[in-house]
């Protein structure tokens, strides 16, 4: 697995870049000329941008492409990021005319068939999660995790209660979770975990009694960031509304739940789901993402409008709303992205749903269980949808961080699963398979994972060194913050 | 199912391998009464892929979509030509089905097309640098706005009501939720003429504003600075590759929203939010940005996410924003567009938009009809209707026009005025009929 040396390094489509040159047959304009600066003012000349044939702007992506790893090149068994295969009939869907070119702005009375789809993603996730309403306004995971803090901050408020001011957070949970509370304007408290995983529930305790009266709301992944089931849920809802406070669902493990049990029926008033998780809109690279979020109807009066509701028989766009907390995105939300979730959705049906939750864990089970004894699990118990390992022995005996052990699995063709989270277990290997991967896709994982292992032992410096057999070896991270370099500039 | 790959054989080896008797056995700590049997939710049944196709191809025609009107309708998302090399550069699963680029090593593609996006973005602004991407144009601007109270301590903000209504709103909704003050000044003129920006972080202007009218940056400028504020200026991309810069008049922090730039319009989404600004504020800035870099035991040049410290997942509670997931695949489409046109290109398209605006401007007000506000337009304008805007703009849809937007709804007094945008894309032909049609409906 020598370097590919001959590859040469890509080259910015701004040195390619020749005056006069175009990449596209542009439209032409049949409408008499017109002294521009008379119609909009001073007009600029300094627009620098490339420059290229139609030709060699798709060379270029498609070299970039070559260069970057995606579900359909390989495995990619990323925890917390359930990246399953995302179907092409969905791509399909998302491009008929009928739901691309469609306004945001255009007269509701236009739009029957995309309300149907959103009504329809609605209440297929009623369904699924349990809760009494579901809003598919919020455009990305963390966006979702916001807005329902923002219906608990509306919901206080409306009770007097303004001085509920702090939210609880396990120590294992997503980063989004305290920024989004930090962006309502909430202090954030940390509950940890207990030996077992689990919450800990005597410290729950004490931070209620502390925070007293003040207490705005917990935020709890179920499953937890831990891979593991959260069994005393039932109770930690309890004890959150005897004190006065709401608990918010993370959903980003919504996968291992799907058809099996339902969140709203734990106990939780609200949750976020991200729709390029679990039902299967592409991630694209980081986004778009699509955080529908679902609640008990203690908080639907301050759904953010347009609200999609049947109202006597008819689908209609709900803008009236006195007590919403007002629009939290420019329009309906990712609308092409629901058509996506909807074609998954109904692909799947009420015969296959459950499908999604028993395979994807099943999968992490027999990953766990085939790795354990050269990477042992956090914790004995079985796993959800994911599995979260430690490398920690390698590191204390060999000098061999998680990092290193990710960045070799990259030479053995594979994505690395993700590392160092959650950040209360050391060396962390989170690794998600999804229901969407086949026996012999794990078991060469595996057996990648086993050899690697063996040689961390053996011979630690070809992990150090990894990857050996990409475009480019390991990146120097601390110079690019040093030497800041965000953008080309034109006499660079 | 066939997403599900597993054959009795296959599940029957992996549960001897894990040791347990059943795929209900390793849900076994889930609380007997919280689970639902597999197949007992209400859901309706489930669809091979020809009658998938079929049912959502039927949805799809129940809608009146951009292809059967001619639109007229643009208030920040405009319907324009998108060039068929962007299609087919993100329909790639490299890039369509990838994840974040935590591990460089693996993401050296996408990397790279974020980093020529970050410039492209800059270089149509005129500023300094330009993060991975926002979500939208709203929340971009929304995020600007908490920026500049993070950076100059000040807790009230101050916006023309000349910026389009929704981001208004959601600017309310974000600074509701954080405790920021958001004053609004008018611009009865069509254009913003005071700003009363004492004691405020920043002041909010739009280039070309909601109306089409193009603003004085300049004077905008010197408000901001008589008041200590940032100047946030909220710029459609597209027009900026004809109008001075909005960074050439020195604005702080320019955002915008990227459709125009090779994005469908989806019912407004996904959609991508631009965000840029002054060197000097690099460190305060939401969301992603690429750098680039060399490797750790080498020579050669790559890409990665820097200045991560700023982030959720590792600075959590303290972080800039929130925002994780962003908008890359749509970024990656306006980076082939930006690409795709290039500089004569999308300096035509911009030529073009100004040159059927003023077409329709000349055809509508021959006419008889009067343009509301008489300033300087970019490709968008208010016509000023004998009556009710709402029911001219219904009755033009059964003209095959979907002829723009009533702005009664957003503006006091304003019932019979519709906001109208002639892009590049449409022709002499459509405008000639547009300002017929319009003349039949109103009589």
């Amino acid at each position: 697995m020598s370097r590919m040396q001959k590859m040469p390094e890509p080259e910015l489509i701004f040195d390619r870049s020749r005056p006069g040159r175009i990449g596209c047959n542009v439209p032409r304009c049949d409408t008499p000329e017109v002294d521009v600066a008379s119609a909009v003012g001073a007009v600029r000349d300094d627009l620098h941008l490339p420059e290229v044939s139609e030709l060699d702007l798709l060379r270029h992506f498609t070299n970039l492409s070559h260069i970057n790893y995606g579900i359909e090149t390989g495995f990619y068994p990323l925890g917390s990021c359930t990246m399953k295969y995302n179907p092409k009939i969905n791509e399909q869907t998302a491009r008929l005319a009928g739901f691309a070119n469609l306004h945001p702005m255009q007269p509701v009375a236009t739009i029957p068939g995309a309300l149907e789809i959103l009504y329809g993603v609605q209440s297929m996730l009623i369904e699924i999660t349990g809760f009494s309403t579901i809003t598919l306004q919020p455009v990305a995971g963390a966006h979702g995790e916001m807005t329902c803090l923002m219906l608990i901050k509306a919901y206080h408020e409306s009770r007097g209660e303004g001085n509920r001011t702090v939210v609880l957070v396990p120590d294992s949970a997503h980063g989004t979770n305290p920024a989004s509370a930090a962006r309502c304007g909430y202090s954030v408290k940390s509950i940890p975990t207990d030996a077992a995983g689990n919450t800990d529930l005597a410290a729950l305790a004490t931070a209620l009694e502390e925070v007293g009266p003040n207490v705005a709301a917990l935020m709890l992944t179920n499953p937890s960031t831990l891979g593991l089931f959260e069994p005393n849920i039932e109770r930690i809802c309890k004890m959150l509304h005897d004190a006065g406070g709401q608990v918010f669902c993370d959903g980003a493990n919504m996968n291992a739940m799907v058809g099996t049990t339902r969140p709203g029926d734990h106990g939780f008033d609200c949750m976020h789901l991200n729709l390029h998780k679990t039902f299967s809109t592409p991630h694209g690279g980081g986004g778009p993402g699509c955080g529908a979020i679902g609640l008990q109807s203690h908080l639907e009066p301050f759904l953010p409008a347009p609200v999609i509701r049947m109202s006597e028989g008819k689908i209609i766009a709900d803008e009236d709303r006195p007590q919403t907390i007002g629009r939290v995105a420019g329009f309906y939300g990712q609308f092409l992205m629901e058509v996506r979730a909807y074609t998954y959705l109904r692909a799947f049906g009420k015969e296959h749903m459950a499908d999604i939750s028993r395979y994807s864990v099943l999968n992490a089970n027999y990953v766990r269980e085939r790795l354990k004894d050269v990477l042992p699990p956090a914790h004995d118990r079985p796993c959800m949808h994911e599995c979260i390992l430690t490398a920690e022995k390698y590191k204390k005996e060999h000098g061999v961080r998680a990092l290193d052990i990710s960045k070799r699995l990259i030479d053995y063709g594979f994505h690395p699963p993700t590392n160092y989270f959650p950040l209360i277990v050391p060396e962390c290997l989170m690794i998600e398979p999804t229901e969407t991967e086949t026996k012999e896709t794990l078991d060469e994982f595996c057996d990648a994972m086993i050899s690697i292992c063996r040689e961390a032992v053996e011979e630690p410096d070809l992990l150090h060194d990894a990857p050996s057999t990409r475009i480019t070896g390991r990146l120097d991270e601390t110079l690019a913050v040093k030497n800041l370099d965000v953008r080309w500039w034109p006499n660079q | 199912m066939p997403y599900v790959p597993h054959t009795q054989a296959d599940t029957e080896a992996m549960l001897s391998v894990i040791g347990v008797p059943s795929i209900d056995n390793l849900f076994r700590e889930i609380p007997d009464n919280l689970k639902v049997a597999p197949g007992s939710l209400n859901l309706p049944p489930a669809l091979d892929e020809h009658r998938l196709m079929a049912h959502l191809s039927e949805i799809a025609a129940k809608n009146l979509d951009c292809t059967k009107l001619v639109c007229f309708l643009g208030a920040g998302i405009y319907d324009r030509y998108i060039p068929s090399t962007v299609g087919a550069v993100i329909s790639r699963g490299e890039f369509l089905t990838a994840y974040t680029p935590y591990q460089p090593e693996a993401s050296q593609g996408y990397l790279q097309t974020i980093y020529e996006f970050q410039t492209m973005v800059s270089e149509l602004y005129g500023m300094d640098l330009a993060n991975a991407s926002m979500y939208d144009g709203a929340t971009s601007m929304a995020e600007a706005a908490i920026m500049s109270v993070g950076i100059k301590g000040k807790d009230k903000v101050v916006v023309s009501e000349a910026v389009h209504p929704h981001y208004r709103q959601v600017l309310a909704t974000y600074c509701w939720s954080i405790g920021i003050h958001v004053e609004t000044v008018p611009a009865s003129s069509g254009v913003t003429t005071s700003w009363n920006a004492d004691e405020a972080s920043c002041i909010i202007v739009q280039y070309p504003n909601f109306f089409g009218c193009i603003e004085d940056l300049a004077a905008a400028r010197a408000a901001a600075d008589a008041a200590g504020a940032l100047l946030i200026v909220v710029a459609d991309p597209v027009a900026c590759a004809l109008l001075k810069s909005p960074g050439s008049y020195g604005a702080d922090v320019v955002v915008g929203e990227g459709q125009p730039m090779g994005i469908a319009m989806g019912l407004g989404g996904p959609v991508v939010g631009l965000f840029a600004c002054k060197k000097e504020f690099v460190r305060h800035i939401p969301g992603r940005i690429v750098g680039k870099t060399k490797e750790l035991h080498g020579d050669r040049p790559g890409y990665v996410m820097t200045l991560r410290t700023r982030e959720q997942d590792i600075r959590r509670e303290k972080a800039t924003s929130n925002i994780c997931t962003n908008e890359a695949l749509m970024a990656l489409a306006a980076t082939v567009y930006m690409i795709a046109l290039g500089k004569n290109g999308m300096t035509t398209v911009a030529t073009s938009s100004v040159r059927n605006t003023q077409y329709a401007i000349s055809a509508l007000s021959s006419a008889g009809f009067s343009v509301k506000f008489k300033g300087k337009v970019f490709g968008e304008f208010v016509i000023s209707l004998p009556k009710n805007a709402t029911e001219v703009r219904d009755a033009m849809l059964g003209e095959g026009f979907l002829a723009g937007l009533p702005l009664g709804a957003y503006y006091k007094g304003m019932d019979d005025d519709l906001l109208v945008a002639v892009t590049e894309i449409r022709t002499k032909e459509q405008i000639d009929a547009f300002v017929s049609a319009l003349t039949e409906v109103t009589k």
